[in-house]
């Protein structure tokens, strides 16, 4: 087992799925957000916030999967990440911890899974006792072609 | 030294630089057209700044070096290590040269004859060596003098090198043998060069001895000013907008607490922070005037080099641009401003010919509008002849002749700005190498702009650059809708309305079918709900929660883009903010409804409504600017041409029916206050005697009670037509099938499936008001009781038949033809008329081509043209104008029409 191959990752957990996103992608991770929403826009764009000056455009993350909305209450978090030089802040349900991880043991993703999982999807770990999805930030990004397929 | 100067050497050394790498680039990947576009623009800007700013030598060389790029782009000469090795050459000598102006301000004296020679050797293919030279000193006066003489001067080291100063020849004397070797050396073996212009060579080498010892020392100019990175700005702006809300946060903080020790120094953070703030704000904002700046110097040498006169006329010089837009936009406009000086004005004689005044004019225009910065270039010369852009760009192979003839003219004017494509006869040293129009659209829609032409041929040109408001800093109104916020850009809005649902203030919301509207003092407003555009409030429970509250008030402001007002209504309106327009992510690109989206001063991020985009929501085709598909919905509009009609039942059971937009208003009287006077009826209208009159003598008049009165209105007379009842109003189709030989009637037509008289209102008037109407305003002007001629050409019988009374009865002498094409029969029969209304949309020939028939032949062209439209739109207006109409009236306003008629009449008859 060689060094070069144990990457970094963030973990997020995203309606109980454990992901994990390259820690040298996340610029910051936000808690209690403060969203605009933008009117019309596709519906996995959750709204505008202000970071430092900066607008990020945050995206539902769950609505990306296909998931089902989360309850009010929940403490809503988000990680920040960039991509063609703009930020975009991911909302998720919370981040745990960084792990590092070796690619060898990197697993394919299973073909039975739906498609927008497998696009976002860049294979998966088997942690001891859960299994961690890989995140594809540019994939997850690129959601123009999928909804308005979708819709 | 001279700024336009300073600016040129800094602007040409970064260019050659980039000419430097892209023709390394080139040579690796001939196949790159887009590489040898840039160069050869690049090139060609060099050359063109060279002329204006008096330095032949650098122009000759710039100039022999585009022709020969110019070849390669023509793909008529294939790139070679060798041609590109020439170029490279060509740009040391161009540096060269820059460095010894730098330094001195002055071209270094000398010539570049022999390279100049190669250069053109290879352009022009003239492969004989020994034949090249010849044709070259005609060309170069300089080069006859020299040549001979040079060589043999050049070895007593003096020359037409003794400008420079003495000590900066020397080396050059010393090193002569070395340096020839050396440079042999360096630039390896020119094949091309014979032995024979070896010699040559030496002179070229000697001026550049001197000079490349200047360049080794620093550059001057470079310290002067600093080029930082737009980035740069953009971080520190960011930092600063922090800093701003922090601040804000301690202030919100402090305000709680009495004096304490954090005051004074909160107050001058505070105080700093927003001198800081104005400051990097005004590092990026930048008067147009500053790209105006070297215009009129420009303009002047400009009409020394052609001959003509030329007066340059700037408005809205202040306008402010963000520094990165305004860099990006100058060099567009100065090739605008250039093109317009030479190809668009005439030199005076031929002014002269063409009736106008010896000098032309260029407008230069800067002004906001809708949140985009607009900017015109008008000028007044020759227009553009569509013919000959049709043949150049089938000789150019842009497209096919088959194709060009479906095309309108504006699409036939846009070739303009096609690649490849110059309508100059002759290439001129100022424009005319096919760069120039095709730049300046590529700059402008690289900064997200457009750019739009209008022209007249004989008349002028007008361009028209729209640059989006990004980056720009503007004023917002703050507005909130469903408890969202929104900023709507200043620049359009009007003004504010409160209005409510339930009659409680003075404006009411009012429904035509669904679609609110608002009177708004004489106008009519059309509205848009800004929840409804934005599709907010979808939940159910939201809805039935709004509908209660919703009701008592609202607002509505009132947007103008270009000529089209329309109100948004918002529920609430807050402040006006400066904003720093920041573009909205590329994910929502798509969204035209924004403009952007910016952070408020609390912090918030708010996006920025784009009025163009809501009206284009809105469903408006007057805000659609471009001018094929209107074409097409006008198309779509002549055939579909609905027209309200009021129905009404007077005398028989039939009913009877007169266009809606005749009518001033709907009344009911009451029968006991109609009184008898001059054997008339008549009745108190508005302090006012108003004469009743009917259609039929059985119409029933009731005994007592209230009579429906259709009022009709000329100017500040008005007449009351007394009918049964009114029945309905109804949009359908107009055609009249039948005519009418009775009196008071045009004819008849089914509406509504039923068979219906139309009424003459020319006819009630006349019958009214009969001889009155001699003395009216409306009388046309003539001279001696003549009668006016007025030849009246609409395609539709209705309003041939509806308007020939009344233009009868106002006394005009009226013929008639059903389409532009008949009406120019008359002229081919030798009629003449005074005066002449036409209708827009007519089969075969329709009214702006009937109008540029008109104009375009001496024998009617002086007579005024007024057109007649049930569709007025900006856009159509500008056209008319644009094609020779004296004026442009809604199809129903006869008011206008008849003091239109009466205005123009006036007009040209005091000008004959």
């Amino acid at each position: 087992m060689t060094e070069t191959n144990m990457h970094d990752y963030v973990t997020v957990f995203i309606s109980d799925q454990l992901f994990g996103i390259p820690v040298l992608e996340v610029h910051d991770v936000l808690r209690g957000l403060n969203l605009t929403k933008i009117p019309l826009a596709p519906p996995e764009v959750a709204g505008a916030l202000n970071l430092r000056g900066r607008i990020v455009t945050a995206i539902d993350v769950r609505k990306r999967l296909g998931l089902p909305e989360r309850e009010e209450d929940e403490n809503s978090m988000s990680i920040v990440v960039e991509h063609q030089g703009e930020p975009y802040s991911l909302l998720i349900d919370s981040v745990g911890e960084v792990l590092s991880l070796d690619l060898n043991e990197l697993q394919p993703t299973p073909v039975t899974l739906n498609s927008c999982w497998k696009e976002i999807s860049g294979g998966v770990y088997r942690l001891e006792n859960k299994l961690l999805v890989l995140m594809q930030i540019e994939q997850l990004l690129n959601f123009a072609d999928s909804s308005t397929i979708a819709a | 030294m001279d700024d336009l100067l300073s600016e040129f050497l800094t602007e040409t050394n970064e260019n050659i630089g980039i000419v430097d790498a892209s023709i390394v680039v080139l040579e690796q990947d001939p196949s790159d057209e887009s590489q040898i576009d840039n160069i050869f623009r690049l090139v060609h800007t060099i050359k063109g700044t060279c002329g204006f700013l008096g330095l032949p030598r650098l122009e000759a060389v710039a100039h022999a070096g585009e022709n020969v790029l110019g070849k390669i782009r023509d793909k008529e000469l294939t790139v070679t290590a060798d041609v590109v090795t020439l170029i490279l050459e060509a740009m040391d000598a161009i540096k060269d040269i820059l460095a010894t102006i730098e330094e001195t301000e002055e071209e270094p004296a000398g010539n570049d004859a022999d390279l100049i020679a190669r250069l053109n050797d290879v352009a022009f293919g003239e492969a004989p060596k020994e034949a090249a030279p010849e044709p070259e000193q005609e060309e170069l006066p300089a080069g006859k003098v020299s040549e001979a003489e040079l060589e043999a001067a050049f070895q007593a080291a003096e020359g037409p090198d003794e400008d420079l100063a003495e000590e900066e020849l020397r080396p050059g004397e010393v090193s002569e043998a070395e340096l020839e070797a050396a440079f042999q050396a360096a630039e390896g073996p020119d094949e091309i060069v014979e032995s024979l212009e070896l010699q040559q060579e030496e002179a070229p080498l000697e001026e550049k001895k001197p000079a490349a010892e200047k360049t080794t020392k620093e550059s001057n100019i470079a310290n002067q000013s600093i080029r930082v990175n737009v980035q740069m700005l953009e971080n520190l702006m960011t930092m600063v907008s922090e800093l701003v809300l922090t601040r804000n946060q301690l202030l919100q903080m402090v305000r709680g607490m009495d004096d304490n020790e954090f005051t004074v120094p909160l107050q001058r953070l505070s105080h700093v922070t927003t001198e800081l703030q104005e400051g990097l704000m005004k590092t990026r904002m930048q008067p147009i005037g500053n790209a105006w700046s070297k215009l009129p110097r420009i303009v002047r040498d400009l009409s020394h080099e052609l001959g003509k006169k030329i007066d340059l006329v700037m408005h809205g010089a202040e306008t402010e641009l963000d520094r990165q837009v305004l860099e990006l936009i100058k060099d567009p406009l100065t090739h605008m401003v250039r093109n317009s000086a030479d190809h668009g004005l005439e030199v005076p004689e031929d002014r002269k010919a063409a009736g106008k005044q010896q000098t032309g004019k260029i407008v230069l225009e800067a002004f906001h509008e809708g949140g985009h910065i607009i900017i015109k270039i008008t000028d007044d010369g020759r227009g553009l002849n569509s013919e000959k852009i049709k043949q150049k760009v089938i000789e150019n192979g842009l497209a096919s002749e088959a194709e060009l003839e479906g095309m309108s003219k504006q699409q036939i004017q846009n070739f303009i700005m096609r690649a490849g494509f110059s309508t100059a006869e002759k290439v001129t040293n100022v424009s005319g190498r096919g760069v120039g129009m095709d730049v300046v659209r590529s700059n402008i829609e690289k900064i997200g702009g457009t750019i739009a032409l209008t022209s007249e041929e004989g008349k002028g040109s007008t361009f028209t650059i729209k640059i989006p408001l990004t980056l720009a800093i503007v004023s917002a109104l703050i507005v909130e809708c469903c408890g969202e916020r929104f900023a709507v850009p200043q620049t359009s809005v009007v003004e504010l309305v409160r209005a409510s649902t339930n009659n409680t203030s003075d404006h009411t919301i009012e429904m035509i079918n669904g679609s609110p509207v608002l009177r708004l003092r004489d106008h009519l407003l059309p509205l848009v709900h800004l929840n409804e555009i934005m599709r907010l409030e979808t939940a159910a429970d939201e809805v039935a929660d709004k509908s209660e509250v919703k009701g008592s008030e609202e607002f509505i402001i009132v947007i103008q883009v270009a000529s089209y007002v329309f109100g948004i209504v918002v529920d609430r309106v807050f402040d006006t903010e400066e904003i720093v327009v920041k573009p909205i992510a590329p994910i929502l690109k798509n969204l035209s409804i924004f403009s952007g989206n910016t952070i408020l001063g609390d912090g918030s991020v708010i996006m920025i409504l784009d009025p163009n985009g809501i009206a284009a929501m809105s469903g408006d085709a007057v805000v659609n600017t471009d001018g094929a598909s209107k074409e097409e919905t006008k198309q779509a509009q002549v055939q579909d041409e609905k027209i309200a009609l009021l129905v009404f039942r007077a005398g028989g059971k039939d009913p009877k029916a007169v266009p809606l937009s005749l009518v001033a208003r709907l009344e009911e009287i009451d029968v006991g206050t109609i009184e008898e006077a001059n054997g008339r009826k008549v009745v108190q209208y508005r302090g006012q005697l108003m004469p009743l009159t009917t259609i039929e003598d059985n119409i029933e008049i009731r005994e007592e009670g209230r009579q429906p009165v259709l009022v009709f209105s000329d100017q500040d007379r008005t007449m009351g037509l007394l009918v049964e009842e009114i029945v309905d109003i109804v949009e359908d189709h107009l055609d009249v099938e039948m005519l009418s030989e009775r009196d008071g009637y045009v004819g008849s037509a089914v509406i509504r499936e039923k068979a219906t008289d139309i009424i003459d209102v020319g006819y009630c008037l006349s019958k009214c008001f009969g001889s009155w109407f001699g003395d009216t305003e409306t009388r046309p002007f003539g001279h001696n009781g003549e009668k006016q001629k007025v030849l009246l050409v609409d395609d539709s019988p209705f309003f041939r038949n509806m308007l020939v009374p009344l233009l009868k009865t106002a006394g005009y002498d009226v013929s008639t033809a059903e389409n532009g094409a008949e009406a120019l029969k008359k002229r081919d029969i030798g009629e003449t008329f005074d005066i002449i209304v036409s209708d827009i949309e007519m089969p075969e020939m329709d009214g702006f081509t009937f109008a540029e028939e008109i104009k375009g032949d001496d024998r009617w062209n002086e007579t005024p043209i007024v057109a007649l439209s049930s569709h007025t739109t900006p856009g159509d207006f500008d056209r008319g104008r644009a094609v020779g109409f004296s004026d442009y009236i809604a199809k129903f306003d006869r008011d206008s029409l008849m003091s239109a008629l009466s205005q123009t009449l006036k007009e040209s008859g005091s000008a004959k």
